[in-house]
């Protein structure tokens, strides 16, 4: 069970520049968003989301027709589908079709599902140089440090990282400039592109009806990823699936616009199985890795599964308040942000990080932004539940238990709430003008001492409104 | 409807804000209604629902149900959070028992957020009120994105004479208050209502205004914390002021 | 097997059975709007424009031709080997060496040459994008490679949008092996949310319409 990072928290909260990255990184994109949904796509926007989501919600309710649709259409292209029900597996497959086939070097494309598996890690025990080639991930990779947002996963880097990095790594000359530090990524990814043997890609969508791999880009590590080297791995978690090609019109639409403010990324590449007869390029083998590792569980609870329905966009992560104080690394699974937060407890049970859901304001910017209208407050609300009624069963967190049982005797005895609000008065120490600065050491307790760390307490009103309200009829009359 | 309305003040005005509520009650006779109290009312339950104990929030809902549901009239209510509890929330917690949940919604058709109810129901926006100051509006999430509350309290607003309404870049952004959430994650929810505070302070305003105490209660602990001389104020206190 | 574990996992979940079929399902959202020639031109070059890319409206294929040789200009590029470049004397240019069908020796000029020439099989006028099928005639990484791209598409490939590529190619599966939309310049704004342009496919992008 994990205790909620708090030291780490606060280390990030301190740090100003990260702070000023974090807040401005996701601003930007919010705006870019913005920008892009407003008229005149504004009215039709609305419209492709709900169509988005029955779309998921179809999909998502008859998910092993589908599959077996994607099987059958991906082995019809000459592809090979690879059902792993974890991490182990996944891992094992990769490492084993390597030792088969002689590869010594892999070129990644950005895939959280390949985060989630470790695969770097686990491939690397084979001494095959596996190199992550998004610039972000690339970085990162050098760095030896996790993703920092779904989409922008070096969010928290400056340029001056960059540097440090690059001179560390790579043995090049400090160089600060960023479009210089971009142009030393781009010759060496190339010379690895060209000599890698096998190319991992992620996969936006999984297109059921045509047996394809949708992956959407801007840079051209993905196309280069599943173009260059003679074998394609595509990595998938199950619920990446589509119905039709045809459905692409409108997740396209809505996927550039909620990630990044743009109405279709640089690529988007439609990929299904090996290269053809007659076709020049294109890798001869292919394979989908389709992906389980707690996605069957995350179906068990028909509330609780269109979670599923998420493409990955991080516009909740941009919206969300907490995840613009806390930034990625702070939540504990390679899903960070609002998604996140529904995702990991139902992966890994709401009792392994309790904390998690419960690290929201429920302001519900995520569930209004959400692309495919997962209704993410009402998850988190639904987790809270699961989690109080954990801890009942174990016998954790009485004194809060309690405490809500008491409160609740309260609230629904009248006399007893209004003898409450005369004497609550009397409890608290003097206040200027009404507000609370601090409380003797012995109250400083619980959240007290929670509330009084951040700002002024307001007193209890000499008079409640009630008793006010006595007396303003009672003068009335 | 009839021209008596039923007042949930909500436990946070009760006890720390009374003055929010005692204006309502003003705005509202000068929309031209009789106001009642009833002196049974308690909570709405949100706090233990937000939390996770539904059993608690469902005993308090039950009693907040047999205490409204004996009038006729508009229950309008000073929070949007409340209301929100009550109109999208009462649904889960009673979500398997058919019977009750026919109750809630009959009551919940007649229960209104203050500033819905006097534009939708008064169908008034001007109460002869002068507040010569610069205000801010902030928008409460709950009443936001819940129930869709954010041209209203700017129009009435616009109506105050000597009222100058500034909007702050981050209008839409969550003061950080979110029940329990303030005090068990109590240094983001502080860092979150000092990004909302520079915001705030960007515009220049006096005051800054919303439909819902618990943020007014997160922002002003904050603002006096900080050492700001930017006051809160509820829409009805504006409204209310001669 | 892990095959038939995870789908009676999934079908225990779903309360469905193997074989059962599926309930109706939301039918595709295509809208196809009515733009004239003329216009779809504007907005194909405005959308690309907006995205640093540049493009030119030849009036006839010598146009086209004199462009594409200006671009060239003592440089060396690699052409696929689209039936239409031939038709456009592109072939023909000083410096453009195309008719390459072996894998290797393509990719070795992609790799090495400053410009790739393709034409495409469609062109989105919405959005200023490209859509290339892999094929004999046009290997991806002629439009991949080398920084500079150079696509010449008669206009006649010019449709309104992704909407009407999709209703015209319902199933791009039975046609390639991939297909690839290329709206604009590749970029990056990896580092502290700046844009760079060209991190790995081409930083120039020029696509002449004849």
């Amino acid at each position: 069970m994990s205790i909620l990072p708090a030291g780490e928290i606060r280390k990030t909260l301190l740090d100003d520049r990260l702070q000023t990255a974090i807040y401005g990184s996701t601003g930007r994109l919010v705006g870019k968003r913005r920008e892009s949904i407003d008229d005149p796509v504004a009215a039709e926007f609305e419209a492709w989301r709900t169509h988005a989501n029955a779309i998921k919600r179809h999909t998502i309710e008859n998910l092993d027709y589908y599959l077996e649709e994607l099987e059958r259409n991906i082995v019809k292209r000459g592809g090979k589908v690879v059902w792993c029900k974890d991490a182990e597996e996944a891992a094992e497959f990769v490492r084993r079709l390597c030792r088969e086939k002689g590869v010594r070097r892999i070129v990644k494309s950005k895939s959280m599902t390949t985060e989630e598996v470790e695969l770097n890690h686990e491939v690397e025990k084979d001494n095959i140089d596996v190199v992550e080639t998004d610039l972000g991930e690339y970085i990162l990779q050098l760095a030896k440090e996790k993703p920092y947002h779904i989409v922008a996963p070096a969010l928290h880097k400056t340029r001056y990282d960059v540097a440090d990095i690059f001179t560390k790594t790579l043995g090049v000359e400090r160089e600060t400039v960023i479009e210089k530090q971009t142009m030393i990524a781009r010759r060496v990814l190339r010379e690895k592109f060209l000599t890698a043997d096998l190319g991992i890609t992620g996969a936006n969508f999984l297109v059921a009806g045509s047996g394809a791999v949708v992956v959407v880009e801007n840079e051209g590590n993905a196309r280069l990823s599943s173009s260059a080297p003679r074998i394609q791995i595509a990595f998938a978690g199950m619920e990446k699936l589509i119905p039709r090609a045809q459905d692409l019109a409108v997740f396209l639409k809505i996927l550039g616009r909620s990630a990044t403010g743009q109405p279709l990324t640089v690529y988007t590449s439609f990929l299904s199985g090996p290269r053809r007869p007659g076709e020049i390029d294109g890798p001869e083998e292919f394979y989908l890795v389709l992906l389980d590792n707690g996605r069957t569980k995350v179906l068990q609870d028909p509330a609780k599964r269109q979670a599923l329905y998420c493409i990955r966009c991080g516009a909740c992560l941009n919206h969300c308040p907490v995840y613009r104080k806390i930034g990625g690394h702070n939540y504990p699974w390679v899903y960070s942000g609002p998604i996140g937060a529904i995702l990991s407890p139902q992966f890994h049970g709401v009792t392994r990080d309790p904390w998690l859901p419960h690290a929201s304001s429920l302001c519900g910017a995520c569930g209004e932004v959400c692309p495919v209208k997962i209704e993410i407050p009402k998850i988190l609300l639904e987790l809270r539940r699961d989690i109080a009624e954990a801890k009942e069963r174990e016998g954790e967190d009485r004194v809060q238990q309690l405490a809500f049982k008491a409160w609740a005797f309260v609230m629904t005895h009248p006399k007893l709430w209004s003898l409450a609000l005369t004497g609550a008065p009397y409890t608290m120490p003097e206040a200027e003008n009404g507000w609370i600065r601090s409380v003797p050491g012995f109250m400083k307790i619980g959240p007290l001492a929670g509330w009084l760390s951040q700002r002024d307490l307001p007193a209890p009103a000499p008079k409640s409104f009630r008793r006010l309200w006595k007396e303003r009829q009672e003068g009335r009359q | 409807m009839s021209k008596r309305v039923s007042l949930f003040v909500t436990c946070l005005v009760d006890q720390l804000f009374p003055k929010a509520g005692l204006a309502m009650a003003d705005v509202l006779e000068r929309a031209g209604y009789e106001v009642e109290f009833l002196e049974d009312q308690t909570c709405c339950g949100q706090p233990a629902f937000n939390s996770g104990y539904w059993g608690e929030a469902r005993q308090v809902a039950n009693h907040f149900l047999e205490v409204f549901e004996h009038t006729s009239g508009p229950i309008v209510v000073a929070s949007g959070s409340c209301t929100s509890m009550i109109s999208h929330h009462y649904g889960d917690i009673y979500r398997d028992d058919p019977a009750v949940l026919e109750r809630v919604h009959r009551l919940e058709s007649r229960v209104f957020e203050f500033s819905r109810f006097l534009l939708d129901v008064a169908g008034a926006d001007e109460f002869g009120a002068r507040f010569e100051h610069t205000v801010t509006y902030h928008d409460s999430c709950h009443a936001l994105r819940e129930l869709g509350v954010k041209h209203g309290p700017r129009r009435l607003l616009s109506k105050v004479r000597g009222l100058t309404l500034k909007e702050m870049d981050a209008a839409e952004e969550c003061c950080g208050f979110g029940g329990t959430f303030s005090v068990k994650f109590d240094e983001v929810s502080g860092g979150m209502a000092r990004t909302k505070i520079d915001s705030i302070l960007r515009t220049g305003a006096d005051y800054v205004c919303s439909i819902d105490s618990s943020c007014l209660m997160q922002l002003q602990g904050a603002l006096l914390r900080g050492g700001h001389s930017v006051r809160t104020i509820h829409l009805a206190e504006v409204l209310a002021s001669r | 097997m892990s095959r038939d574990l995870i789908l009676s996992s999934i079908r225990s979940s779903l309360g469905r059975r193997a074989g059962q079929p599926v309930p109706a399902r939301p039918p595709v959202l295509l809208k196809i709007p009515e733009v004239p020639l003329a216009r779809r031109i504007g907005q194909f070059c405005e959308a690309l424009g907006k995205l640093n890319g540049k493009s030119l409206v030849a009036k006839n294929l010598e146009e086209a031709r004199d462009y594409v040789a200006g671009l060239v200009q003592g440089r060396r590029a690699i052409a696929s080997n689209a039936p239409f470049l031939g038709e456009c004397g592109i072939t023909s240019i000083p410096g453009v060496e195309t008719g390459f069908t072996g894998r290797m020796a393509l990719r070795e000029r992609c790799a090495t040459y400053d410009i790739g020439i393709t034409s495409a099989s469609f062109a989105l006028a919405e959005t200023g994008t490209l859509v290339m099928l892999s094929s004999a005639e046009e290997p991806r990484l002629v439009s991949l490679l080398p920084p500079v791209h150079i696509a010449v598409v008669p206009t006649s490939k010019l449709l309104t949008g992704l909407d009407e590529l999709l209703t015209l190619l319902p199933d791009p599966a039975g046609h390639t092996s991939g297909m690839a939309f290329i709206t604009g310049p590749s970029r990056t704004a990896d580092i502290e949310q700046f844009l760079v342009r060209g991190v790995h496919g081409p930083g120039e992008i020029h696509v002449v319409l004849v």
